[in-house]
Order: C-alpha cells, then structure tokens, then sequence
C-alpha cells in the first residue's frame, strides 16, 4: 500500500532546477533518509512534498494529488519540521503543540476536548509533561526538538517530513530524537522523510537511502548499496572509508589523504 | 502538569480578563464624564447616570442644562475617545502580530500620511464653504485619502518581488508616506491661511466630538474590530513564521491581506474624525504585551480596552490643565509615549 508517492518531481527556482524527476514511493511505516551534499536538493524536495514550494511532477498521498487539497487538508496529510524552526520564545510547551491542531480547527473556532486531549497525551507521550507551562526560551536543544516534533504529531497526518532533525544536537540528543522518531513511526505507521547529513545514523535508522547531487536521484537502496566509498567521493568529493560492522551497520569514516582510499 | 484542566485554566484566565477590560473602560468612561470646564459637579454625574437607567430614580440635582454639557458635550467626546483609541490599538496590534514586527503601526501603510492630504485639501478647496455643508468633508476627505493611500501603498508592494515580502510592503508605505507628505507640503505653500487649521487637525483633536462623529465611525469600527478578533487565534499561530504557518494550514497571504485591509479600513475612519494621534497603536500593544506575555489571543483583546483607557485618560489632561483653550490629544500621547517607547527600546536591548 503506498502512503506517499513522487512521480517526476521537478523544483525550479527562477528557471533553474533544484531537483529534477525524482520518483519514489513509500508505503506506510517506511522511512526513507534524503542524503547528498549541501546544495543537492534535499530541503526543496522535502518542501515540495510539504507544498510550500511549487513543483511540477506529481506528488500523491494515499493516491490524491497534493493540488487537490486546500492548506488546511494538506496539513492533515503531511507534517514538515523544518530544520530551524522558529518558536517563539514566550509561548508556552503546551500551546506550541496545539498548533498542531489548526488544520482541524475552523479560521474562526476554538479548539474542542478532542484537541486538547490529543495536546495532552502527546506531551504525556513524548516525556514534556514537566515543561508544560514552561515558555519555549527556556529550553534546551533536544527539549526544542522533542516540542517541534510533538506539533508536527498533532496534526496526526500520515507524513512527516523532517529537515535536519538532528543538526542541533549533541550525539546523545541525536540518537535519542531518532530513536523517538523510529518509535513514533512503528507506533503510528508513519511514513517518515528526513534529510541528514550524518551518514551513518542516517544509514542506521532509515529503511532506504536516496542521494541526491545537484537535484538529481543519483543512488539509492540500503544502506549497505548506497555508502560505498566511490559513491561518497564521486558525489561528496571526499575520501571515505566504509566498515560494514558485524550487527550490519554501515559506518562512514572520513579519511584525511586522498591517496589512501582503499 | 497539562491536563485537560490547566487548558480551562487558561480559557477561565482569559475570560477573566475580558471582563476586567471591560470593567476597566467604563470606569474610566465615568470618570471622564465627570471631569471638565462648566458643567455639574463631579459627583453628581454618577448619580445623574445612574438616574437615567431603566428602573432607578434618584434625584442627583443635575439641571437639564448641566445634563445636556455631559450628555451632549462629554458623553460623545469619551465615546470617540473609547472607540479611536481601541481602534489605533487593535490594529496597532494586529499589524504587528501579521509582520511579526514590533515596530509596525497602523499608520505605517501610509495612512496618516493619505488622510493627513485628504484633510489639506478639504480645507485648501472648501474653506469658506465648509461650514453650509451638509456633510463635514474634512472626515469624508481624510478616510478616502487614508485608504487610497493603503491601496496604492499594497498595489506598488505587491507589484514587485513576491508578494509574502513584508518588508516590501512597508518600504512602499514608506515611499507612499513621503510622496502623500510632499504633495500635502505642496498643497500648504499655496494656502498660508489654512496652515493654523490643517496643523491643529493634525495633532489630532477630539474637542469637537459630537454624536455625529460616533455614529459615522462607529460601524467602521465596529466591523473591522469584529474581524481583526475573529482572526486573532490565525494571527497567533503566525508567529511561527510564514513557511511554518503554511505548513500549519494557514492561508499566509490571504491572512495578512484580510487583516491588513480591516485595519486601515478602521483606522482610516478612527483618523478622520480624531486626526493623528500618534504612539497609541505602538505603546498600548507593547504595554499590554510586557504585562501578559506575547500571546495575540490576549494581547489583541486587551489591547482594544487598553487602548479605550489609555485614550478616555490621556483626554482628561488636556481638558483640565489648560482650560479653556484645550491642549490636543496628540500632544499628550505624544508626550507619554515618546519616552515610553525609547524605554521600551531600551529594556529590549538590554534583554537580547
């Protein structure tokens, strides 16, 4: 059953394009990993499936283009947590987490109970009960992503898109918003986008790679297929080297020569 | 700890604060009923007032005549007063939660800057005649100048660049300001002899406020206020930026346009009859956003019965200090919030 689809998707900005006729499908539960240099496309990508920029191609959740839908339908099929979100400083946990809810409240009404039981079990559910009432400015790096991810969660879409999720995080805060992530998506059958930058975590968690250089789909598959030494040189222009781990994981170390790539 | 209840919490919290404002406005209200030149003495008003609701008499010992210099001379003053400065306030606040920038206000479009020409020209081209009018054309002239000056001010905005740049926007509102100015100086050189006139509409004036008055911007007001309130969950929820906001489901440009046009459509008519009365859009929002938090669910509300005290009270000095010729509002707001922003500004600074 596919979730999500991309069927030729272009991005063009002022004539030049970002990503070019990329296609995949995922079905529900899968999460795939946006790979590539800076510059390779994957923020557009992921804003395109958001609808925040226009493409052309198609993009189809559960087989409905994402031009048929309004804002606030499409809100309730696809959730993007941008790479740095902005939270303004004075809001509250709580009332940050029920904008995630607007796409189910009319222009003019009021959230009902079924909102704010949503708002409280996901504050329950993603260990913020504590900060609550606390205001956004007081919290630290990994609080902040944990709260980004509980209103993308309450929008209860079938999507989510996440930008660097990770960027911002020491390696313990990485590994545990990942791990919440992959959590939350075996829980609720989430179909999961992120872009990473970090190879091997994004090899370790995600289903699938896509590597993306200069917009174009240019590798994809495991993670086993997809990080291989001459991949990474050709497509990062980096000497790397790949160690396949016993328990499977793929973990890319950067060398500093050139001439010694193995 | 969120449960269920500490959202009700916060809806009782809110609902309280709707009823203190209001509270708060027609004590105020009163209060400025009973104070000024002539007229009976202070404590009567409260009880004369209380004489003229259904079911009470009490006799208060005011004559008909002393009524009539607080029914008809002071009641339709403080009203205006309630109604512009709500209005300045309202959209002074909603301007800022649409461009998530502090230091946006209503006149920043160019509205100020378009009525204050419309004004200049009613009084260059109809001075002598005004006054066998059927209508005041100086209002009628500053409204059409205010929001004709916001329509080109949006068209030039919107024409280049994309169109969700605010930043473009207020620049047009600053070049529309500066050419409505220079055609207004213009207008002035020609006309030494409504100099006096045009500078004291200026600074604005509520002396004049008759039942007349209130009831031309009252249905103004009255609709742009209902729709900036309708929008102020959607205004909150843009605080998270544009892009976010989208995601979120919010219709951004259309939003802001809504928004937008309510704004100057209300503060066009609170600025024809008041004339411009500077600060009020900028300091009562902040006021209200340094006391209860950054919130647009509250800060547009409060704001509007903020902005009514803050307006009804500044008027009071003006009256009283340096009767009978009566020193304008504008001044007297001015006055305050000149040194209430730079401490505004300052307290900002320190903080980032």
């Amino acid at each position: 059953m596919t979730s999500l689809a991309l069927r030729g998707v272009r991005v063009e900005y002022g004539g030049c394009a970002v990503v070019s006729n990329v296609d995949e499908s995922l079905a529900a539960g899968e999460w795939l990993c946006l790979i590539g240099p800076n510059g390779a496309g994957k923020s557009s990508l992921l804003r395109a499936i958001a609808g925040l920029v226009t493409c052309s191609g198609d993009v189809l959740f559960d087989g409905g283009a994402l031009d048929s839908f309004s804002a606030r339908e499409l809100a309730r099929k696809v959730a993007f947590v941008p790479q740095n979100p902005l939270l303004p400083d004075d809001m509250s946990v709580s009332e940050y987490v029920m904008l995630g809810r607007n796409p189910f409240i009319s222009t003019f009404g009021r959230e009902s109970a079924r909102d704010r039981r949503v708002v409280t079990s996901l504050v329950q559910e993603l260990s913020l009960s504590v900060y609550a009432r606390r205001p956004l400015g007081t919290l630290s790096g990994g609080e902040r992503q944990r709260v980004v991810i509980a209103r993308a969660l309450a929008q209860e879409a079938p999507v989510l898109l996440l930008d660097e999720p990770t960027s911002a995080l020491d390696l313990g805060h990485q590994q545990h918003a990942l791990e919440l992530v992959d959590q939350l998506r075996r829980r609720r059958n989430l179909v999961v986008v992120s872009a990473m930058h970090d190879l091997t975590l994004a090899g370790l968690y995600s289903d699938r790679l896509l590597l993306m250089h200069q917009g174009v789909a240019v590798a994809r598959g495991s993670a086993r297929e997809v990080l291989r030494s001459e991949t990474l040189n050709e497509f990062y222009g980096v000497s790397a080297r790949v160690i396949h781990a016993d328990d499977g994981t793929v973990v890319v170390v950067p060398q500093r020569s050139p001439n010694e790539v193995q | 700890m969120t449960t269920p209840t500490a959202f009700s919490e916060e809806r009782a919290g809110r609902a309280v604060w709707w009823l203190l404002g209001g509270f708060a406005v027609v004590i105020v209200a009163v209060v400025g009923l009973m104070l000024g030149p002539a007229g009976p003495a202070w404590w009567r008003v409260p009880i004369a007032l209380l004489d003229r609701l259904p079911f009470i008499t009490i006799d208060s010992g005011v004559s008909d005549a002393q009524w009539n210099i607080v029914w008809q001379i002071r009641a339709p003053r403080v009203l205006l007063a309630a109604l512009v400065g709500a209005m300045l306030s309202l959209a002074g606040a909603s301007y800022q939660g649409v461009f998530r920038n502090p230091l946006v206000d209503p006149y920043l479009l160019g509205v100020a800057a378009g009525a204050g020409l419309g004004a200049t020209l009613a009084f260059s081209v109809a001075r002598d005649t005004t006054s066998t009018w059927p209508v005041d054309p100086v209002p009628l002239a500053a409204f059409v100048g205010g929001v004709v000056a916001v329509a080109l001010t949006y068209t030039v905005g919107t024409a280049f660049g994309r169109s969700r740049s605010a930043t473009t926007l207020v620049l047009a509102g600053v070049a529309v300001t500066s050419l409505a100015t220079a055609i207004q100086t213009f207008v002035l050189q020609r006309n030494n002899d409504v100099v006096r006139q045009v500078y004291s509409w200026i600074l604005g004036r509520l002396t004049s406020a008759t039942w007349g008055d209130v009831r031309l911007v009252l249905p103004y007001i009255l609709t742009s206020s209902i729709i900036l309130l309708m929008y102020r969950r959607v205004i909150d929820v843009l605080r998270v930026g544009d892009d976010e906001a989208r995601a979120l489901g919010v219709n951004v440009n259309q939003v802001r346009v809504v928004v937008v046009l309510a704004a100057t459509l209300g503060t066009s008519a609170a600025v024809a009859v008041s004339g411009l009365i500077g600060f009020v859009g900028i300091i009562v929002p902040h006021a209200v956003r340094l006391l209860m938090g950054s919130s647009n669910r509250i800060v547009l509300p409060l704001s509007m019965f903020a902005g009514a005290v803050f307006l009804i009270g500044a008027d009071i000095p003006g009256r009283l200090l340096t009767s009978p010729s009566e020193t304008p509002i504008g001044v007297v707001t001015a006055f305050f919030g000149a040194p209430f922003f730079l401490f505004l500004l300052r307290t900002r600074e320190v903080r980032q």
